[in-house]
């Protein structure tokens, strides 16, 4: 369904809902100080992006965005937060310190100020390639078969095949490297 | 106003998809519907499980509240509120309330992209699909929000500040990431010969070929084991196995708290016999007739396609409740070795298999619903079937619980030597 089929009201109400959400939870995350609050925020966060992705007209990247980052790293780091038993949370010293804080403060307010600076000029206007429009406009009258998942498996698995198994390498060598040190630390003991 | 009256008084041909008001209004209308109706059902399925039990054990059952006992869910229902609301000392209160919401939802929400009939046909609306959102990424949305359930659980188990229920909770969490992907690859292969994600297409692929079970029987053996692990059902139910966790990650529930983990369980138990019977049984799709997915569409065609559909996901149910009274609980080394080691590389195999014979027949030129596609797929599956459930023997590919002992030592157990001469290592 295309977004411009939508009530403009309807449009605009969703939008302000999951972006508000989104922002709501990120401060709830970083600020929160026990670390299994925080990573519950952070689904929050990461479920009202999928929220945004489907109304962008991606819900594929929506479903991806729910089933790889909420559903499964997600849950991993929660796993690991509750075996590392890091203590009660008003335990937990802020290991920060103020100086950190007040850096953090400031990168913070450079950067909101360097997107405003972006969104104010066209330098984003630029940047879109001139033929982004026409090209997006002629890959939508060409019907992929394949439903949702054409548009986006036939290049990942044609123009972009080898450096899509140049990570799937990767990926496996991380994997690999993983059960390597875990296995040498079990074997010291 | 003047124009949603023109919109109601514009003749809509019933066989051609409703305007997007009305779209919207019957989405709302389904989704009401859907939801009583499966709410419904999951409170039966609650005394369906406890009266097959007492059938299956040979005794009677709840029987006494209504006739056969059929208000005995609701008599349950209201005493669980009536209850006292426990909440334990040293418990995070927020996540405490929270997880038992987490572990209902997303069973419930599921259901939603699942198509339960043909298409009905209203007048003066249009042709209304018959799933609460028929979505084009529909099984992709099946996974990602089935994905979410294990918060609930995990949850549950650390907010109660237990370390039983945390154990549960742990569990539950390793036991749902390993099955689920075990559950996903094994439904590649359905997507393959589908080509496509939702959920409508690939009834309608089933309905065009034969059921994916009768082509993809192994994959079907896998999403039914992995879907029994996932739902914690019986031999996979270790969170909260009574002998070990007391009650596992609800240990510290009481009331309507905890009732939401039984339902959530049964929830989740009629989602995925929808999801078996809409992957591998045709769906809603009536067996040896193209009368039931053809156009022209009609209410009598709709009926009767729910009918169908209802009596497949009652059998899944009744075979979920069947195992549990059936098949004892696994070891937790045994259910982490099947997910990985044997499931996993099974169906990585399968998938493997499936799309090279894909590709090959499309390369010869061979029609997806063509007798030669399907006679090579139906020769594939004989000879997978047969590898498999001629190695599939206890002892071979999942290890029994004697595995630990040593070849010789079974050796004298199996002639009879008595447990003293076993302990004390005598005629070794």
């Amino acid at each position: 369904m295309q977004p411009n089929q939508f009530h403009p009201l309807a449009y605009s109400f969703a939008f302000y809902f999951f972006g508000l959400t989104a922002i709501a939870s990120a401060i709830a995350f970083v600020t929160r100080k026990s670390p299994v609050a925080a990573a519950m925020w952070l689904v929050n966060v990461m479920f009202s992006l999928a929220g945004l992705y489907v109304m962008l007209d991606a819900q594929f990247i929506g479903a991806i965005q729910i089933l790889v980052y909420t559903g499964a790293i997600m849950v991993v780091f929660l796993f690991v937060i509750m075996l590392l038993n890091l203590g009660h949370a008003s335990e937990l010293a802020d290991a920060r310190g103020r100086w950190g804080k007040i850096l953090a403060l400031f990168v913070g307010i450079a950067l909101l100020a360097e997107v405003m600076a972006l969104n104010r000029g066209d330098t984003v206007q630029r940047m879109i390639p001139p033929d982004l429009a026409a090209k997006a406009a002629a890959a939508a009258a060409t019907p992929v078969a394949g439903g949702i998942i054409g548009p986006v498996a036939a290049p990942l698995f044609k123009e972009y095949l080898l450096a899509f198994e140049l990570t799937s390498v990767l990926l496996l060598a991380a994997i690999v490297g993983a059960v390597v040190l875990g296995k040498r630390r079990t074997d010291a003991r | 106003m003047t124009h949603a009256v023109s919109l109601l008084l514009q003749v809509a041909d019933p066989q051609l998809p409703p305007s997007s008001e009305m779209f919207i209004l019957f989405g709302l209308i389904k989704a009401g519907v859907a939801f009583g109706i499966y709410m419904l059902c999951v409170a039966y399925t609650t005394l369906l499980e406890r009266r097959v039990a007492g059938w299956i054990q040979d005794r009677i059952g709840p029987n006494r509240v209504g006739p056969q006992g059929l208000l005995q869910p609701i008599a349950d229902g209201v005493k669980n509120f009536m209850k006292e609301e426990a909440l334990p000392g040293g418990a995070n209160k927020a996540l405490f309330v929270l997880a038992p919401a987490l572990a209902f939802i997303p069973a419930m929400i599921t259901w939603a992209v699942i198509p339960f009939a043909s298409p009905l046909p209203i007048p003066g609306v249009g042709l209304v699909s018959m799933a609460v959102a028929d979505l084009p990424v529909g099984f992709l949305f099946v996974l990602a929000i089935s994905s979410l359930g294990v918060y609930g659980i995990t949850i549950a188990g650390w907010s109660s500040n237990n370390k039983y229920a945390l154990l549960g909770g742990l569990r539950a969490s390793a036991q749902m990431i390993s099955y689920e992907i075990a559950m996903g690859m094994s439904t590649v292969c359905v997507l393959l010969l589908a080509g496509n994600v939702n959920l409508n297409e690939i009834v309608a692929q089933q309905q065009g070929q034969t059921w994916n079970v009768v082509m993809l029987t192994l994959a079907f053996f896998i999403f039914a084991v992995a879907a029994l692990a996932e739902t914690n059902r019986v031999p996979f139910d270790l969170p909260e196995s009574e002998s070990e966790l007391v009650a596992g990650y609800h240990a510290e529930y009481s009331s309507m708290r905890y009732s939401m983990f039984p339902l959530a369980e049964y929830a989740n138990i009629i989602t995925s016999s929808g999801l078996m019977v809409t992957l591998f049984f045709g769906g809603w799709d009536i067996p040896f007739t193209h009368w039931d997915n053809t156009a022209p569409w009609t209410a009598m065609k709709t009926l009767v396609t729910l009918g169908a559909y209802f009596a497949k996901v009652f059998f899944f149910v009744f075979s979920f409740i069947w195992i549990r009274w059936t098949v004892p609980r696994f070891r937790y080394d045994q259910l982490m070795s099947l997910g990985w080691k044997i499931l996993l590389p099974m169906a990585l195999v399968y998938i493997t298999a499936v799309a090279s014979l894909v590709l090959a027949l499309d390369a010869a030129g061979l029609g997806r619903t063509s007798y030669g596609f399907r006679g090579a797929f139906l020769g594939m599956n004989v000879v997978f079937v047969v590898l498999v459930f001629w190695v599939l023997d206890r002892g071979r590919i999942v290890s029994p619980a004697f595995s630990r002992t040593e070849r010789e030592r079974l050796a004298r157990m199996r002639l009879g030597a008595t447990r003293s001469d076993l302990l004390t290592g005598k005629g070794a």
